[in-house]
């Protein structure tokens, strides 16, 4: 690789890895706002206009909170806890393929950062390490109700990450491949995935709720009952870190959900769009680079609605009990996903041997 | 047994169908819910910038008034303290000297007059019970937070109405 690839891909990366910061942080904001709505109250509006200030407001405090640890906790591993949510919660935005290429000075800028041949399993790898972050954490703190929310919080990831890979099974069967920029491309136009795999989708999305531990799977968590789970003894920006984390799974797994069943950046008519661009412009780059340009959006306008999605249903769902969330991991969605898979797998072999 | 009216219902409990079972319609006639509030009008009143618009007859903080010639109109008879129902008047009669016409109108008047806004309970009655329309409860004032009890305790200096000026009116 020349090194101004390296540049723009050192580039990139800044602001993709700038951008996931952004929206979790605005995630917050979103998320208090979404909660007021729903609740028929306003929300934070006292911060800069609309509110607008408020995460900045809330990361000065935590920060200026007192960075407190349990005598009896782990010290290493309690620090190091809240580090891996975060670091395991950035990574996993690298293979997602935000948009198709660029070209600048005739030379092809693909929009996503490393092209893996395996980017469903790394994203999968990377997601399940997050649940270490919650482990160490809730065993370090040496605390009872810590300890019960990081065993939860693996119990459910395990359970539910079977019934998510069962389900995923099926897209690869149909894309035949595990790079996500390949079936991205597969999906063109208006070609999405979840005209095919609806049933996959809602497994999929409902296993997407309990990866990220949220409503109505956040039983790691579980205020009511266990005070707060895995952060209990946390505070200070620590907590914050468990927090932030959190939004950036909820954003992860909206790009994941985007890119395997919503078609990513594809949105109907590009080809006949880029097309059309070309002729009125005179320039294949500079269409090319439009229709890529708008791609962007639409795929950041999936990833809002699904970030938007996973608030509304936070806000209208109660949580789940312990053996009913394990009652529908195990004896539900599981069958289900791998029913998915034979009827998929049969679908395929009906069309090869009819067509 | 016979029933004792006809309203009892008959509970039964039956199989659900497969649509309750699947929770999924449940929930999505759940998120149209939320979604519907999400739009409505919301309740909030901006409180600092913005009031709550009161009745006419809202009884708030307390006014001791003065006739159309300045001059004070309570007499201290008691009778608001003997109405009190929280017992939250207290006042100490004196008399009036020569040439103070001008500021009471009776012959007896008040020296102190005190209210404690923490035992009020606004009803009222002290308005009612008052022969010389002194005392009243006004409908756009009401009693603030304070840091210290004893900052409840509303004097005269608090109480009377202010003097009208000419200019002012």
């Amino acid at each position: 690789m020349e090194s101004v690839d390296l540049i723009y891909k050192a580039i990139y990366i800044l602001v993709i890895f700038g951008i996931t910061l952004l929206i979790a942080t605005y995630s917050t904001y979103f998320e208090r706002k979404i909660a007021a709505f729903i609740q028929d109250r306003v929300g934070p509006n006292r911060a800069g206009p609309a509110g607008l200030l408020q995460p900045l407001a809330d990361a000065g405090k935590l920060f200026f909170k007192e960075d407190f640890i349990p005598a009896k906790a782990n010290k290493a591993l309690f620090v190091i806890g809240p580090g891996i949510a975060m670091l395991v919660a950035t990574m996993s935005s690298a293979v997602i393929p935000f948009g198709e290429n660029l070209i600048v000075d005739g030379r092809e800028i693909w929009l996503q950062a490393i092209n893996v041949n395996i980017g469903v399993l790394y994203v999968f790898g990377v997601v399940s390490l997050g649940v270490y972050g919650l482990m160490i954490g809730g065993w370090a703190s040496n605390n009872k109700f810590s300890l019960l929310g990081a065993i939860r919080a693996a119990s459910q990831n395990i359970s539910y990450e079977l019934a998510m890979g069962l389900s995923l099974i099926a897209v690869l069967m149909m894309t035949g491949s595990l790079s996500l920029r390949e079936i991205a491309e597969q999906q063109h136009g208006f070609n999405w995935n979840i005209w095919y795999q609806p049933l996959g989708f809602i497994i999929f999305l409902i296993c997407a709720f309990a990866e990220t531990n949220r409503t109505p799977f956040d039983l790691p968590e579980s205020e009511a009952e266990l005070i707060g789970g895995y952060h209990t003894e946390y505070g200070s920006m620590k907590l914050g870190m468990y927090l932030f984390a959190e939004y950036i799974n909820i954003f992860v797994a909206s790009a994941v959900m985007a890119t395997l069943y919503f078609g990513a950046y594809n949105f109907p008519f590009m080809l006949e769009l880029e097309a059309w661009l070309a002729d009125m412009l005179d320039s294949v780059v500079a269409a090319n680079n439009i229709v890529t340009m708008i791609g962007v959006g639409v795929m950041f306008a999936k990833i809002f609605f699904f970030i938007f999605f996973f608030m509304w249903v936070r806000w209208t769902l109660p949580r789940f009990r312990y053996d009913q969330l394990m009652k529908l991991g195990w004896q539900i969605l599981i069958p289900l996903a791998i029913l998915n898979v034979v009827l998929t797998g049969g679908a395929i072999l009906l069309k090869e041997h009819l067509f | 047994m016979e029933p004792l009216s006809n309203r009892s219902k008959k509970v039964q409990k039956r199989e659900m169908t497969f649509a309750e079972r699947a929770y999924l319609p449940a929930i999505a006639q759940g998120l149209g819910i939320t979604l519907k509030h999400f739009f409505k009008k919301k309740a909030t009143v901006q409180y600092p910038e913005q009031t709550r618009e009161r009745s006419d007859i809202w009884r708030g903080l307390h006014v001791l008034k003065r006739d159309e010639n300045g001059a004070e109109r309570c007499t201290a008879c008691g009778l608001c303290a003997v109405a009190c129902p929280a017992e939250a008047i207290t006042m100490i009669a004196g008399e009036r000297k020569a040439g103070e016409e001008h500021l009471y109108r009776e012959e007896k008047y008040a020296v102190t007059y005190e209210v404690n806004m923490l035992r009020c309970i606004f009803c009222g009655l002290c308005e009612e019970a008052c022969p010389k329309a002194a005392i009243f409860l006004q409908d756009d004032k009401l009693a603030p937070a304070r840091y210290e009890r004893d900052e409840f305790i509303y004097g005269k200096d608090r109480l009377v109405e202010p003097l009208k000026t000419t200019e002012t009116k």
